[in-house]
């Protein structure tokens, strides 16, 4: 019942807000905050309950058995992990957006509320049905939070990010059905749970297609190189408080999704696509490095930084072993913390200054100290100082790819040196030098000092003491590992010796990992007469 | 005709006497709101007979029409159909001073043939009972004769509609030539017995085709679509877009299926291009139109393309799959031609993008009814259009129609920016100097029944969107027997 008031609250506290809203929009902030806040405070007594084995707590409804659907809901501690970290990046939100956002405020809230009420029902659905209503569920009130709250381009923008992600979405439902009804044909029992999917036996062809449907979609959102040119428009063009959401939330829905379904579902097709996988990631931290280098628009800078960082997570997923998925999942969330809070500066300047352009800014550090020392320290975060989160998610990610594969983890790791230079930049652009105008800034004040220590105290912790958080990871990655590292491991040899683990356009080449089953292809004619339960 | 046939027929017997009753009192007493209140009563009274010919349900009328749980689940959404329409007319119609009365005759006597359809089990009320629901439509199209563009589309649905059911007759008559009878089911029977179907029999099927396909403004008969959408009155738009689609849609279903047709490669391929085109060239289109009326028309080529991949996915999930998304499919248009219909002045009709901007800020009860519509047509969560997705996508996968499946996918894509053009349109701010008091759109007459229209529309897609399960079930069990 617990995990039902999880994705209520936000969704009943932002109806709520957008009803407060048209008498106060004071009403309409609180309510956000208390909303999240007692989601939050729901969440944390699991924390302590993560080393058990299974899920940590269930939920489940009947919602359309006619296909085998169930409105059901289970936490692990890798669920609980990032549910945490999408309430506090929701609070820090709604709090940086207090004065930003003037205009209808109740609405703001409610497409706020809704996004976060989508993101949590992603973390925390097992049945892949309404795990794909969740995805869906937070593009509309993103592309409304874009498109009405945004900057100059924002219907550009937001029409953008729409598209490719409905787009991509709408392959994910084609992959999630076409599972669904392979395991039927070979079971005869029509369901979308995960739990009894894991299991399903497939083709070689039908799990390499499957794999790659759910690969886009997760690749898009992560964003992967080449799906990323939706992400610097909808992050520059974004409020504030979408911005943080969008990067700190929103995106590691994908990451999510290529560690609980793509490798646990299709082993032995993720380990034959692991390497092209992997040098997406790698393209992905170098590409997005280097265009960080040619911004003038600090949001947009910030942006493809953050296409530079979850390049690590899907280099990490896809050697898929102990040391990278930790990493992974560490990055994760710490890439929430960093990249939130240089949004958050970047919507503090843009609140003083009036523009995203570093070539006017400048010279801050003397008027705005308090800024300038945050500033400095989110970018040594970013850039992976040793001491703070980040550190220790590229550090696992890159020593867990360096078993996978030697050069892609040694083209990964200048990456990290990139990450020094644009980082170092941005405090260099915006803080140092001499100031651009005579016109004085204030410095940050109480809130939204608040919202960054908050983020400051959280990357020092997992820098210096990760122990917590990579113990509650652990038990689920390692359960996941279990089920599906032996196939992974036998098809990434056999690849290795140069033998097909498949190829993907004979549907003859099965050779020994992949069980040989009744394909649905070989049921071609004779779905006239299946009888659904 | 015995007593059991009448039960059976019941809804259609009302009908038609509701048509007579609403044109004998006009003769005495011309006011169109005594019109409309008859009409609505007639189609309540309809509905309300639904259970009386479910209780003989199914039965043998003859050999012309069979009513069974299948046939009379169409007849019922199309008289709930109407019924909004009827109510959409009575507002829309209120703003012009003209006889208006008469109007709904030909309205009772359209929804008279479309009631007919789903039950045929015959060419002859297959015909009659196209030829009933497009003569009416002829003149209601027209209907109002002083605006623009209204007698231009009159002429063109006339001479199409007419063109058409020439072919239609003719596919009838080589069939009749071929096997000598002209019950589906007989035909059914020659077709099934032979193998390689006899090129007579192929080409009546193909030019019967093509007139359902003309109804069903499918590629490549679609091109009258936008502009009688465009030129008919909002209302009528609605009736031609939700239940002069149905009923024939209704007729192919059965046909298609009763027939055995997909079971020739011949016809699958035949109907398969036509599905791809249809999506395709519905999509590319709607792109470049600035009318929302023209971008709803190329929608709806588009999702009779998706509503064919269903019709293609043989066995009974795509059956159902058929029926939930026409169901979900008609309140949405419904639902959005509703909003054009209210929106609409007595001037000009008010269905260009630019009539809809900001409107969210002035009208947030009226545009986000709208928007509502719109999503379900993209089929985003919590609206019935999403379960219809999942629906399509589902027959088409477990038929294991990957192509066409993909290709839908694809093709939804594509739709998306039509629409949220649209819904760019709504929420973008107008500057205060434009948005003076001769851009704010005026409360149509009777709005609060137009706005009750909307309100059960939206009601009815959020609940198919969010609990599915009740409608799914009831479809599952009237497509069971088919």
């Amino acid at each position: 019942m617990i995990l039902f008031w999880l994705i209520a609250l936000p969704a009943l506290g932002g109806v709520f807000a957008l009803l407060a809203g048209r008498r106060s929009p004071e009403a309409a902030r609180w309510i956000s905050i208390a909303a999240l806040a007692a989601g939050f405070a729901l969440a944390i007594p699991y924390l302590g309950r993560a080393t058990e084995t299974g899920w940590l707590a269930e939920f489940s409804l009947p919602w359309i058995p006619r296909l085998g659907i169930s409105f059901h809901l289970a936490m692990d501690g890798l669920s609980l992990l990032l549910v945490l970290l999408t309430y506090l990046l929701g609070i820090l939100s709604v709090v940086v957006s207090w004065r930003s956002i003037d205009r209808r405020v109740g609405f703001f809230h409610f497409n706020m509320l809704w996004i976060l009420t989508g993101t949590i029902g992603v973390f925390i659905a097992t049945d892949l049905f309404l795990f794909f209503f969740f995805w869906e569920l937070m593009v509309l009130p993103m592309f409304l939070v874009i498109g009405i709250w945004g900057h100059e381009n924002r219907n550009y923008a937001a029409i953008k990010f729409f598209i490719f992600t409905q787009a991509s979405g709408l392959l994910l439902l084609v992959a999630i059905v076409g599972l669904a009804f392979a395991h039927f044909h070979t079971t005869g029992v029509l369901t979308f749970h995960y739990d009894e999917l894991l299991g399903a036996e497939l083709t070689a062809v039908a799990q390499m297609w499957l794999m790659l449907g759910f690969f886009v979609a997760f690749a898009v959102k992560v964003p992967a190189f080449p799906f990323h040119t939706w992400l610097a428009d909808a992050h520059s063009e974004a409020p504030t408080g979408g911005s943080v959401i969008l990067a700190g939330v929103l995106l590691k829905t994908g990451g999510y999704g290529l560690i609980r379904f793509v490798v646990p579902l299709f082993p032995e097709a993720s380990a034959a696509f692991a390497p092209y996988a992997m040098a997406m990631g790698v393209a992905g931290i170098l590409y997005g490095a280097k265009l960080a280098f040619a911004q003038s628009d600090l949001k947009r800078l910030i942006a493809y930084t953050s296409i530079s960082h979850m390049g690590f997570i899907l280099l990490g997923v896809f050697s898929w072993n102990e040391l990278a998925l930790q990493g992974s999942v560490v990055q994760m969330i710490c890439h929430g913390f960093s990249t939130g809070a240089l949004f958050i500066l970047a919507g503090c300047l843009y609140d003083r200054i009036h523009t995203r352009d570093l070539s006017r800014m400048g010279g801050f550090r003397d008027q705005a100290p308090r800024m300038a020392a945050l500033g400095l320290f989110f970018a040594m975060a970013s850039l992976g100082l040793p001491g703070l989160g980040n550190f220790i998610g590229e550090f696992l990610v890159l020593v867990g790819a360096f078993q996978a594969s030697v050069p892609l983890t040694v083209l990964a790791t200048l990456g990290v040196v990139a990450a020094a230079v644009y980082s170092l930049w941005i405090v260099q652009r915006v803080f140092h030098g001499t100031p651009h105008s005579s016109s004085r800034i204030t410095d940050l004040n109480l809130r939204e000092f608040g919202a960054l220590a908050v983020l400051l105290i959280g990357l020092l912790w997992f820098g210096l003491y990760p122990k917590p958080l990579l113990d509650t990871a652990d038990k689920p990655l390692r359960e996941l590992r279990n089920h599906a590292s032996e196939r992974f491991e036998r098809a990434t040899e056999l690849r290795r010796h140069g033998e097909a683990v498949f190829r993907i356009p004979d549907p003859g080449a099965q050779t020994h990992p992949v069980r040989r089953t009744d394909a649905p292809e070989t049921h071609r004619h004779s779905a006239a007469t299946i009888a659904l339960p | 005709m015995n007593a059991i046939d009448a039960l059976a027929i019941l809804p259609l017997i009302i009908v038609a006497a509701g048509a007579l009753v609403v044109m004998l009192v006009i003769s005495f007493y011309r006011n169109q709101t005594v019109s409309a209140l008859l009409t609505i009563i007639t189609l309540v009274t309809a509905i309300v007979s639904l259970p009386t010919a479910g209780g003989v349900a199914p039965h043998m009328v003859g050999s012309l029409l069979r009513i069974d749980a299948f046939a009379l689940y169409y007849i019922g959404l199309i008289l709930l159909a109407s019924l909004a329409v009827t109510v959409l007319s009575h507002s829309y119609f209120e703003k012009y001073r003209m006889e208006r009365g008469e109007f709904y005759i030909l309205l009772l006597l359209s929804v008279l043939g479309a009631l007919v359809l789903p039950a045929t089990t015959h060419f002859i009320t297959f015909f009659l009972g196209l030829e009933l629901l497009s003569v009416s439509l002829y003149v209601m199209v027209g209907y109002i004769f002083t605006k623009e563009r209204a007698l231009e589309a009159t002429i063109k649905y006339l001479f199409l509609a007419a063109a058409t059911s020439a072919f239609l007759l003719f596919g009838m008559a080589l069939i009749y030539a071929y096997t000598g009878s002209m019950a589906f089911y007989d035909v059914a029977v020659v077709t099934q017995i032979e193998r390689t179907p006899n090129p007579l029999l192929l080409a009546g099927a193909a030019l019967i085709f093509v007139g359902a396909g003309f109804k069903l403004s499918v590629v490549p008969f679609h091109q009258w679509t936008p502009d009688i959408y465009q030129g008919a009155p909002a209302p009528v738009t609605a009736f031609l877009a939700t239940v002069s689609k149905a009923a024939v849609l209704a007729v192919v279903l059965r046909f298609v299926h009763q027939a055995g047709l997909l079971a020739h490669p011949g016809t699958f391929t035949a109907l398969a291009v036509i599905a791809v085109a249809s999506m395709t060239i519905g999509n590319l289109l709607a792109l470049f139109q600035d009318n929302i009326k023209r971008i709803l028309a190329y929608s709806s080529i588009a999702h009779f393309g998706y509503l064919f991949v269903a019709l293609l996915s043989a066995g009974e999930l795509g059956l159902e799959a058929a029926t939930f998304y026409l169901t979900v499919y008609m309140t949405a248009v419904l639902g959005a031609f509703g909003v054009v219909s209210y929106m609409t002045p007595a001037d000009r009709e008010a269905d260009t993008v630019a009539d809809y901007r900001g409107l969210f800020w002035r009208r947030p009860a009226i545009a986000t009814t709208f928007a509502i519509m719109l999503f379900s047509l993209i089929g985003l969560p919590l609206t019935a259009g999403f379960m219809g997705k999942l629906l399509l996508v589902s027959a088409g996968i477990a038929a294991n129609q990957w192509f066409l499946v993909l290709w839908l996918v694809l093709n939804s894509a594509v739709g998306l920016y039509y629409y949220l053009r649209i819904v760019v349109a709504m929420y973008t701010r107008v500057d205060s100097e434009q948005s003076d008091e001769s851009h704010r759109p005026s409360t149509p007459p009777f709005a609060l029944t137009i706005g009750a229209v909307l309100t059960v529309l939206v009601l009815i897609i959020v609940l198919m969107g969010v609990y599915p399960e009740p409608m799914l079930e009831w479809i599952r069990l009237i497509t069971y027997r088919q």
